[in-house]
């Protein structure tokens, strides 16, 4: 079957067998091997993606059914080589090691940032919480949650219209 | 790399539509809402169906909490994290909450619906639970028309409902009473994680006696709702030694196995102490003076 899906604000039509799942169709058809695939049980969160905005499995979706949403991948993060905050989160407080874990963790960021008024109120309970359903073997958390505190601090600086 | 084996694809975009497709496709068709329980199954080739029906585009025709009259109406597609949020039930009918925070974890909570929830009726399924003990009503609706189904006539037994081939569930209509409330209890091992054990407690009481009393216990065999602890609390005057005893009696009627999430003896304990517990709570938050 032929699908469209948006991925990063533009629309890639393939053709595919139905039951391609989103995250090879990101990776294989598209090329976006930024989104990593790890327990393919729908565990742990290394193929989450933003699907309108909100964080999903992209194991746990089929590529037809993306075809109604926007997608946002970990490639859509950094916008005309300029690194979105969570990025430079990650950077400034070491949230990663291998890096397994580290597309899926920072769109869940980015979503839990764009959800709130006011990023710097959030707890680190919070913020523990918006990621608990990923898993990183690595950095035991508390680097991940001190880095998407740092983006919280640095917002993206408005561009003058 | 796991994927489900081959099948043909079918997007819904009206409930109308979804049900012309049941009606054609018959038994050779599923559903697919998240996706979050019927991909993993398909992967693991538990499911092979010829079809898929996706209704993915129906989650705003389908997606809604409502107060009406004397109930609260949820559409079967609302998703996991909309029940969370809902200031209404968290005010009428709180054992949702209580339930939610405890199901799966935010990214499956973003997709995941109750009507593919209740519908899958995994006996460890929390939202099952919480439905039967509040003694909700699934509406389920073909083309030829709609049927009301008490939960305990939708819930044929793990796995298996009272929805036909070609019917599907639209909505969940949940009881109101002034003088009612609820709570859940879960004991898991880790975020996300399938309760060792659960349960649901919902009670009314009129004249200072319990009127109407709704038990539910998770994962500890394939009846969900414990009539042994309903009818141990039916009439009485609530009190601490009352809802222990009736969570016992429960708890004694149950039927665990042991597995990898614990043994039978500990999951009858635990079973019952969350009875008592979620007892406890809806009393409370009624404002009862308890003895
Ligand atoms: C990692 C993980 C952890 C989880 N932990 C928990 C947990 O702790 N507690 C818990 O309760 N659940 C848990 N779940 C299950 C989760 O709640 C699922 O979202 C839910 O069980 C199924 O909802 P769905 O919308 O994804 O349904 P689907 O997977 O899309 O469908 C499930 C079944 O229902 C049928 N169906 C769907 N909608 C309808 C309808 N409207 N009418 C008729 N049939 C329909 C489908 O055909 C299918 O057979 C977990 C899931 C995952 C992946
Ligand atoms: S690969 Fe999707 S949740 Fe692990
Ligand atoms: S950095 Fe290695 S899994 Fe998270």
């Amino acid at each position: 079957m032929q699908v469209t899906v948006n991925v990063n604000g533009r629309d890639h039509t393939r053709e595919v067998e139905p039951r391609t799942l989103l995250v090879h169709f990101l990776r294989d058809d598209l090329g976006l091997t930024g989104t990593h695939w790890g327990c393919d049980t729908s565990n742990c969160g290394a193929c989450v993606v933003l699907m309108d905005g909100e964080p999903a499995k992209s194991c746990t979706v089929l590529a037809a059914t993306a075809a109604g949403h926007e997608i946002r991948t970990v490639e859509g993060l950094e916008v005309d080589g300029v690194l979105d905050p969570v990025q430079q989160g990650f950077t400034e407080e070491h949230g990663l090691q291998c890096g397994f874990c580290t597309a899926g963790m920072m769109l869940t960021a980015r979503a839990l940032l764009d959800s709130v008024p006011d990023p710097t109120s959030l707890t680190d309970a919070e913020i523990r919480d918006a990621i608990s359903g990923q898993i990183c073997r690595c950095t035991g958390y508390a680097t991940i949650v001190r880095s998407i505190r740092w983006a919280a601090e640095h917002p993206k600086e408005e561009q003058p219209a | 790399m796991q994927v489900p084996a081959p099948f043909e694809y079918e997007r819904a975009t009206s409930v109308e539509e979804a049900l012309k497709l049941l009606a054609e496709l018959g038994a050779d068709a599923r559903l697919l809402a998240g996706g979050y329980s019927l991909l993993p199954m398909m992967k693991l080739r538990l499911a092979t169906p010829k079809w898929i029906v996706d209704i993915d585009p129906l989650a705003a025709e389908l997606g809604y909490v409502e107060e009406d009259g004397d109930a609260i109406r949820i559409g079967a597609m609302t998703t996991h994290r909309d029940l969370l949020e809902s200031e209404l039930l968290a005010g009428r009918a709180p054992i949702f909450r209580d339930a939610e925070r405890e199901i799966a974890d935010p990214v499956v909570r973003n997709r995941g619906t109750i009507g593919g929830a209740l519908c899958q009726a995994d006996p460890s399924e929390d939202l099952s639970a919480v439905c039967t003990a509040l003694g909700a009503e699934i509406v389920v609706r073909s083309l030829a028309g709609e049927r009301v189904l008490h939960m305990e006539d939708f819930y044929r037994g793990p796995y298996q409902t009272a929805v036909a081939d070609d019917e599907m569930a639209v909505e969940i209509r949940v009881p109101l009473h002034d003088r009612s409330s609820s709570a859940y209890e879960k004991i898991n091992r880790r975020v996300g994680d399938w309760a060792v054990a659960a349960a649901g407690a919902a009670l009314t009481i009129e004249d200072g006696v319990i009127a109407d009393a709704g038990i539910a216990l998770v994962a500890v065999g394939s009846e969900v709702a414990s009539t042994a602890a309903r009818e141990a609390l039916l009439g009485r005057e609530p009190a601490e030694a009352l809802f222990e005893e009736a969570a016992a009696a429960g708890a004694a009627a149950c039927t665990p196995i042991t597995d990898q999430r614990g043994t039978a003896a500990y999951k009858r304990h635990a079973v019952g102490v969350l009875a008592a517990r979620a007892l406890g709570r809806a009393a409370e938050r009624l404002a009862l003076e308890v003895a």
